[in-house]
């Protein structure tokens, strides 16, 4: 059998398979439907440095072959995570990625100050949330201000930080750079495209923010090729999502030089989908005669 | 709770749009008690549909699901027949608990109607019902609420059954009958908000069953969010995991 396991930043996940924030909570509901250290990792709901309650409801809108969603970043903020969440994800033999927001450069800072210490394995700072509205995707838009924010939020880790970038820019790969000239560990991609719904009947749109992030199947091929856009540029690890539902993209993800995948809403669609795509991924490697996934990554043969 | 494959039994139709499904699935039922709801996969649709559960048969192993037909995905669910195979998650949700002390009134108004029945049937005889629909060709399930109540109202808009007008007319008449009972109510969000800020008013214990837009159903995603206030201050809490029911006073209707 092919050995599944990878390592980003020095951090080994067991598989490429991590469940995207904001659609797995902090582990403990789906831990009630399987063993979830059956999983590479868990990238933990964005936190802020204060608790947030988000945008009204609805909050989430179908699309197809997706779905719209505007949570605006609910969260209990970063002390409750680590007092409440932490220790139940910590003793899961799973690796915990924390993801973490601000609206301020302060606000990043100090979040990931916090988590000095802790038993957060890697830290993922979300610099493309376009459900805040006082700054947020602003960090994730100009290469310069990636670089700079890159810059802060390293120095105050204690951890490997992976920058998620927005795929919301013309170009990402001028974006990745810049992530990596600031001394990001690795990054990942793509977060929500923003988009919108309108109920014909009420004329009104569908989410109460108006807006929201596109995620699911409907993103894969803009996420692909934004995420094989990043492995060309780059030399540090890149983390792949948006869109993924079944194993072949995965491995699709893998081969545009993706060194681990993350899958979201995929979840709500089949709560077992990361399990069935670890065992795709291992089937295929097998069936391959490959004998360890990371000897895949990056290996499309580009025309 | 668990996510599987389960067999149709039998399909019903109770009305134009609505169907009944007896589903065979025993490790389900088993979890399950009224006001709890389960999400099930319709064909190709990325999201899952939150349907409630209404009647419960521990001894079959069997849940009764009413649903209506509203958009695309419960379009695909009403062409299933006795026979298929549906892919359902649950049992989901916190349900009712109906205080067997006190007189309890179920209110339900259309769609809302089916979590109400497996609640009065929990209860025992001495339920009182009060159901509201738009007209009697949308009437269901009138047959199994005078089974399982004492007492059963029927109230439609245009007056062609029952009395004219809506649930909280009669509500508020039987509340100064019984003013010490507990009412319990599912519908619409005008109509629940009508009904809780009656019983606000007569400080009458209420718990409303709500709906919203869901993603994951159970808890993980925090897209089902309701605004509720209580003594420590306002929270947002989440339809799917808190709820869906309810204490009427601390929702924030209009949150
Ligand atoms: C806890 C709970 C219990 C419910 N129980 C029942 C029941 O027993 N019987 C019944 O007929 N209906 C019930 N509903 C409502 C039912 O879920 C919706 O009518 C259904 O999801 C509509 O799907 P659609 O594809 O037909 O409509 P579409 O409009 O095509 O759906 C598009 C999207 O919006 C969502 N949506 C649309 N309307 C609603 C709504 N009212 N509530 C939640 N999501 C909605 C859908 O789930 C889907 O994600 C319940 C809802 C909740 C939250
Ligand atoms: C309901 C929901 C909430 C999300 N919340 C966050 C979040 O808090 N932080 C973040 O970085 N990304 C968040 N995302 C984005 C996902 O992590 C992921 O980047 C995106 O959904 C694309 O992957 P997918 O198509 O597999 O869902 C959220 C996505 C969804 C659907
Ligand atoms: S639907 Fe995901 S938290 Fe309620």
């Amino acid at each position: 059998m092919a050995d599944m396991r990878v390592e980003i930043a020095g951090v080994t996940f067991k598989n490429p398979v991590i469940t995207a924030s904001g659609t797995f909570g902090f582990g403990r509901e789906y831990a009630r439907l399987y063993d979830i250290s059956r999983l590479g990792g868990i990238s933990c709901k964005g936190t802020t440095l204060h608790e947030r309650l988000g945008n009204p409801a609805p909050r989430i809108a179908e699309t197809p072959s997706g779905m719209l969603n505007s949570v605006g970043l609910q969260n209990p903020g970063v002390d409750a995570f680590l007092r409440d969440d932490l220790p139940f994800l910590a003793s899961q033999d799973v690796v915990v990625i924390a993801n973490i927001a601000g609206s301020t450069e302060d606000e990043y800072v100090e979040t990931i100050r916090r988590l000095q210490g802790s038993a957060v394995d890697m830290i993922e700072v979300n610099i493309s949330c376009p459900n805040v509205k006082a700054g947020g995707v602003s960090f994730g838009t100009d290469p310069r201000a990636v670089e700079h924010i890159t810059k802060l939020c390293k120095s105050a880790a204690d951890k490997p930080i992976m920058m998620k970038l927005t795929p919301n820019v013309t170009d990402i790969s001028e974006i990745a750079a810049a992530a990596e000239a600031g001394g990001a560990d690795a990054i990942s991609l793509i977060n929500t495209l923003t988009g919108m719904r309108i109920d014909v009947n009420s004329r009104r749109p569908i989410l109460r923010n108006n807006t929201g992030g596109l995620s699911g199947a409907a993103v894969f091929p803009v996420a692909l090729r934004m995420v094989w856009q990043a492995a060309n540029r780059v030399k540090i690890p890149v983390v792949g999502m948006g869109g993924i539902t079944k194993w072949q993209d995965a491995v699709e993800m893998l081969l545009a030089g993706a060194c681990a995948v993350q899958i979201g809403a995929a979840n709500f669609t089949d709560a077992y989908i990361p399990l069935k795509v670890i065992a795709g991924i291992q089937e295929y490697l097998d069936a391959q005669g490959e004998t360890c996934v990371s000897d895949i990554v990056g290996t499309v043969r580009p025309w | 709770m668990l996510q599987a494959d389960f067999t149709i039994a039998s399909v019903e139709q109770l009305n134009p749009t609505t169907y009944a499904f007896t589903v065979d699935c025993p490790p389900m039922a088993e979890e399950s008690w009224c006001g709890r709801f389960v999400h099930i996969r319709c064909g190709e649709k990325p999201l899952r549909r939150p349907i409630s559960i209404c009647e419960i048969d521990k001894q079959n192993g069997t849940l009764k699901l009413v649903f209506e037909v509203r958009g695309e995905g419960t379009e695909w669910l009403a062409t299933r027949k006795a026979g298929d195979v549906i892919n359902i998650l649950g049992p989901l949700g916190n349900g009712f608990f109906p205080n067997q002390d006190k007189p309890a009134i179920f209110v339900g108004g259309g769609i809302g109607c089916p979590p109400m029945l497996g609640a009065a049937q929990d209860y025992g005889k001495n339920a009182e019902a009060i159901l509201g629909f738009r007209s009697k060709a949308q009437m269901i399930l009138l047959d199994s609420f005078e089974k399982a109540c004492k007492r059963v109202a029927v109230t439609t808009d245009d007056g062609s059954f029952g009395i004219k007008g809506f649930v909280t007319d009669v509500l508020q008449e039987r509340l100064r009958e019984e003013p010490d009972a507990v009412v319990y109510a599912c519908g619409p969000t005008p109509m629940l908000k009508n009904v809780a800020a009656l019983c606000n008013a007569q400080n009458v214990q209420c718990y409303v069953s709500l709906e919203q837009r869901m993603g994951c159903g159970v808890g993980a995603c925090l897209v089902c969010a309701c605004k509720t206030h209580d003594a420590q201050g306002e929270h947002m809490r989440h339809v799917c995991k808190n709820g869906p029911v309810f204490d009427a006073r601390e929702v924030d209707f209009d949150g």
